[in-house]
């Protein structure tokens, strides 16, 4: 098990090596094949040949692509200086560049992004794995009721419509036209827990509306199978009492797919939820991403990019491990 | 195009004269009475909506993106400018009334509009005595010297104008338009950091400006955000000045910078330091000014409409969608304003592109477009704009109102003129030429639009399009390249600096202002005529005489017919219920921000 795990946090690291590596060169070597300098970007409006060069400069721009890529890699260890007129700017590990528009290290605006994102891919994560394993699980022993044929509708509502029109429905309804939550807008845990959660309430709501109806649909499907199995009926005829049937021998069986999607949804959620924090307003590590693609802050999108694969990565990675404990027949060599 | 959106609220013409007669600043103050205005639709375009005096509350401010800079020296988005009257004084600034005269400039740290001598040469000011800045540190002249010489450090100060490296560079700016003989305040060899020769500070309270060459508005440059006072110690410790002074500037104005996290939330609250008497026109009525930064545009109209917020101070105006709504609902449309922006939107013809060398060629073109179908695509007389036939707009001093090519009554192309001209040219069955425009928002349209109406005459275009973040400074900014790739003619735009002619033209028709890279002279219009015509009006010592000569070269540049312009941009502001104390200021073609109020 000792052995499998440092074997897998080793291709971790190794996959994040190649995904830096793949972006960085995109998004560093193009611009020299292209012939446009990337800091012509940022020298500010008409800018001289001699302001491109000192910002060039600053930004370590003027370098071979393998010296930048170098520096770039050994910044996220051990941090990098930026010199610029002023002094020199040192940034500290893990530093994942500098970026151009906001002059500030991006793991500082990382920083400042992960609380937002967090909040909402861990609320609505809670949320929807709740509403959407529970009401997947009614509705597969409740087959064919209304109340399976209702939820399993709306379920399909919920998959069909994307965030933004019921993002954007329910910011009508519920804030400009009812004012139950006025002025949605992200308000730090640290600073008023209450405000935290009320002003998340929405944005939880309509994330967890679209992946609990996924879940739903996927458990309603798992427990109709795994109910239908020989070692259901045995456990049934052995005398065991329904809710543990339900939950020792039938739920634990369905999880196996829920828990792996589960992984990827949230670990995918953690690098940006990138329509929700749109549609809400929120500065989080998505609206980062998407600000740092119009503004062409290359090492805000290279950040992100990485932040983001790195979350996927450890989330499958988890996902990989939590199998041995929800199905007993895993077993890691 | 300038980047920025900048300067001007629609100007009746009977008033210019009132504008022209301001130019060079006026030693009044910045305020008076202002005629009291109904609430209703373009209410706030001449007079003061909701007035009040009441002091409290917080105004909640949001827009889809941050400012560039809150570093005085380093902003250069129109919305920025007006934003930093909150936090910022300078020299001069823009006079806080509604109508034509707030393009006009007041004393504001100086105690009177400076003196210029030497044949507009020389300018002194004197400072008003006993002012102090955020942290309790005396504004003197030094300080004002000092923010000015940041300017000239590019490598670390970039983003803003450099008109005070053009006019204070000791010598000469190369052909880069760098100073060679000073390169900032962070290279400095001086001890107190003040090795700028061409700005002198005698004692405290004065301050001299040496230019390089004659420039009558100089008052104009001492509005700009730029002569605000930058504490030197401060800015000096590389932990909060230099780059990172934006994050922190320290304030002279009514408020300071509170808790800022860049690209999210800014809040603004009293600096008491403050000196209220000494203040020509800030009323600092919010005990606190919030920014939110929000970039579902459409979710920021929503919250202006629903209350939540009150306004967005970005000027750019509301979606398409709400758009309908505001001029649908009554109710709305009187919480509505429609200014000019200040923003003159046209083609530029390259001159030295074939066959448009020939200025028949040219006039073909002025006189085939359809300005209708354009106003249409850029979204209409209310969203789009109104149809232009000059460059100056009418908001700017000089404007008189022309039109060397009338291509129909309604704009729609004369068609008869256009095959005239092009059989003048020598092409009387059209030609073939490149357009280049945007690749998103309006430029698409747009470009397509002059297609179809150039079609009609025989002259086949083809549309380039380049990326909208690098279409001005690299897709057009290259004459060499412009020529190589046959680039006829181009989609553009142009905001003034400051609402004279000089503002507005220095750039965009002067030939001695084309340069190699990011040249705004897109025409690549270099006639003797508009450049002489150019220096005698930098060189006119009366307001008066300036705005004459700028006209006349507004009539030079439309007779070369290197330029068809074709709208004065126009946006459809709204704010909410509760605003108080609104009028829009001539100076931006907004809101004057720092004169609101919420109680």
């Amino acid at each position: 098990m000792i052995r499998y795990v440092i074997r897998r946090v080793l291709l971790l690291f190794v996959l994040l090596i190649v995904v830096s590596f793949l972006t960085f060169s995109i998004f560093f070597a193009v611009p020299k094949f292209t012939g446009q300098s990337t800091a012509v970007l940022f020298a500010g409006k008409s800018p001289t040949p001699a302001a491109v060069a000192d910002v060039e400069k600053k930004l370590g721009l003027d370098k071979p692509f393998f010296v930048q890529y170098g520096s770039f890699m050994k910044g996220i260890v051990v941090g990098r200086d930026f010199v610029s007129g002023s002094g020199t700017e040192h940034c500290p590990a893990p530093c994942f560049g500098y970026s151009f528009v906001n002059d500030r290290p991006v793991w500082t605006e990382l920083k400042e992004a992960m609380p937002v994102t967090f909040s909402l891919a861990i609320g609505a994560a809670i949320l929807w794995l709740i509403t959407g394993v529970g009401v997947g699980i009614i509705s597969a022993l409740k087959k064919r009721s209304w109340f399976d044929r209702l939820s399993m509708g709306i379920a399909l509502a919920g998959v069909s419509l994307p965030i933004y029109f019921t993002g954007l429905v329910m910011l009508k309804l519920f804030s400009y036209q009812w004012h139950i939550f006025n002025n949605v807008h992200y308000a730090p845990f640290l600073d008023n827990p209450i405000s935290w959660a009320s002003n998340l309430i929405l944005p939880w709501v309509a994330l967890a509306f679209l992946y609990a109806a996924l879940y739903a649909r996927l458990t309603r499907s798992g427990m109709l199978e795994t109910m239908g199995e020989d070692y259901i009926r045995t456990a049934r005829a052995k005398g065991l009492k329904e809710s543990r049937v339900i939950g020792r021998h039938g739920l634990r069986a369905a999880l196996t797919p829920i828990v792996t999607i589960f992984g990827l949804d949230v670990g995918g959620l953690l690098g940006g939820a990138i329509l929700t924090e749109y549609t809400f307003g929120f500065p989080g590590i998505g609206k980062m991403s998407v600000d740092g693609v119009f503004r062409r802050d290359l090492p805000v999108i290279l950040g992100v990019t990485l932040f983001a694969a790195f979350f996927i990565l450890l989330a499958n990675l988890i996902v990989d491990l939590l199998y041995a404990v929800v199905d007993p027949r895993v077993r890691y060599t | 195009m300038r980047r920025q959106r900048l300067l001007l609220a629609a100007v009746p013409l009977s008033v210019l004269a009132l504008v022209a007669t301001a130019c060079g600043g006026s030693s009044g103050g910045g305020g008076g009475a202002p005629k009291a205005g109904k609430a209703e639709f373009n209410g706030a375009l001449n007079a003061l909506v909701n007035p009040s005096t009441a002091k409290g509350g917080t105004l909640q401010m949001a827009t889809v993106g941050d400012c560039d800079y809150w570093d005085p020296a380093r902003t250069y988005y129109a919305f920025c400018w007006n934003m930093q009257r909150f936090i910022s004084r300078g020299l001069m600034a823009y006079k806080a009334v509604p109508g034509p005269d707030g393009a006009s400039v007041v004393p504001d740290l100086a105690e009177e509009a400076g003196k210029p001598t030497d044949g507009n040469k020389t300018w002194t000011y004197k400072i008003k005595k006993g002012l102090k800045l955020e942290n309790g540190e005396a504004i003197t002249s030094k300080l004002i010297k000092y923010g000015v010489e940041r300017i000239f450090a590019g490598d670390v100060i970039n983003g803003g104008p450099t008109y005070f490296v053009t006019f204070l560079c000791p010598g000469k700016t190369d052909k880069t338009g760098a100073c060679p003989t000073y390169a900032g305040p962070y290279k400095d060899k001086a001890a107190d950091k003040l090795g700028l020769s061409t700005i002198e500070t005698p004692d405290d309270n004065t301050i001299i400006f040496k230019l390089n060459q004659p420039f009558g508005d100089f008052n104009y440059l001492a509005a700009m955000p730029g002569t605000t006072p930058v504490p030197i110690a401060y800015d000096q410790n590389t932990k909060t000045g230099g780059a990172k002074y934006t994050f922190k500037p320290v304030a002279s104005g009514p408020y300071k910078v509170g808790p800022y996290s860049p690209g999210k939330k800014i809040t603004l609250v009293r600096n008491t330091n403050w000196d209220a008497a000494s203040d020509p026109f800030r009323k600092a009525l919010p005990d606190s000014v919030v920014l939110t930064i929000n970039s579902n545009a459409q979710d920021v109209d929503n919250r202006i409409v629903a209350g939540t917020v009150d306004l967005d101070p970005g000027g750019t105006g509301v979606q398409v969608a709400t758009q309908q709504k505001v001029l649908r609902d009554l109710n709305l449309k009187n919480r509505a304003d429609n200014p000019f922006t200040g923003f003159t939107r046209y083609f530029a013809i390259n001159v030295n592109v074939p066959p448009f060398n020939n200025v028949e060629c040219r006039k073909a073109v002025e006189y085939a477009v359809n300005k209708v179908d354009i106003q249409t695509a850029r979204g209409g007389p209310i969203g789009g704009g109104a149809v232009a036939t000059t460059m100056l707009n009418p908001n700017i001093q000089g404007y008189t109102s022309f039109d060397l090519y009338p291509n129909g009554a309604d704009h729609r192309g004369d068609l008869a003129k256009a095959r005239e001209a092009l059989t003048n040219c020598g092409k009387p069955n059209g030609f073939s030429t490149k357009l280049t425009t945007t690749n998103a928002g309006k430029g698409p349209p747009v470009a397509e639009a002059l297609q179809n109406a150039l079609k009609r005459v025989g002259i086949k275009v083809t549309i380039e399009a380049g990326d909208p973040a690098s279409y001005y400074s690299q897709f057009i900014g290259a004459p060499a390249t412009n020529k190589s790739k046959g680039f006829g003619i181009m989609v553009a735009g142009w905001g003034a600096d400051f609402p004279t002619g000089y503002g507005f033209f220095s750039q965009i028709v002067d030939g001695r202002a084309i340069k190699a890279q990011g040249n705004s002279n897109y025409a690549e219009l270099n006639s003797q005529k508009v450049n002489g015509l150019i220096d005698q009006a930098n060189a006119a010592t009366s307001a008066t005489d300036a705005a004459k000569l700028w006209g006349d070269v507004d009539k030079a540049v439309m007779e070369e017919a290197a330029e068809v312009p074709y709208l004065y941009d126009k946006a459809l502001l709204l704010h909410s219920s509760r605003l108080k104390n609104i009028y829009v200021t001539a100076a931006f073609g907004m809101y004057d921000y720092q004169a609101l109020g919420v109680l």
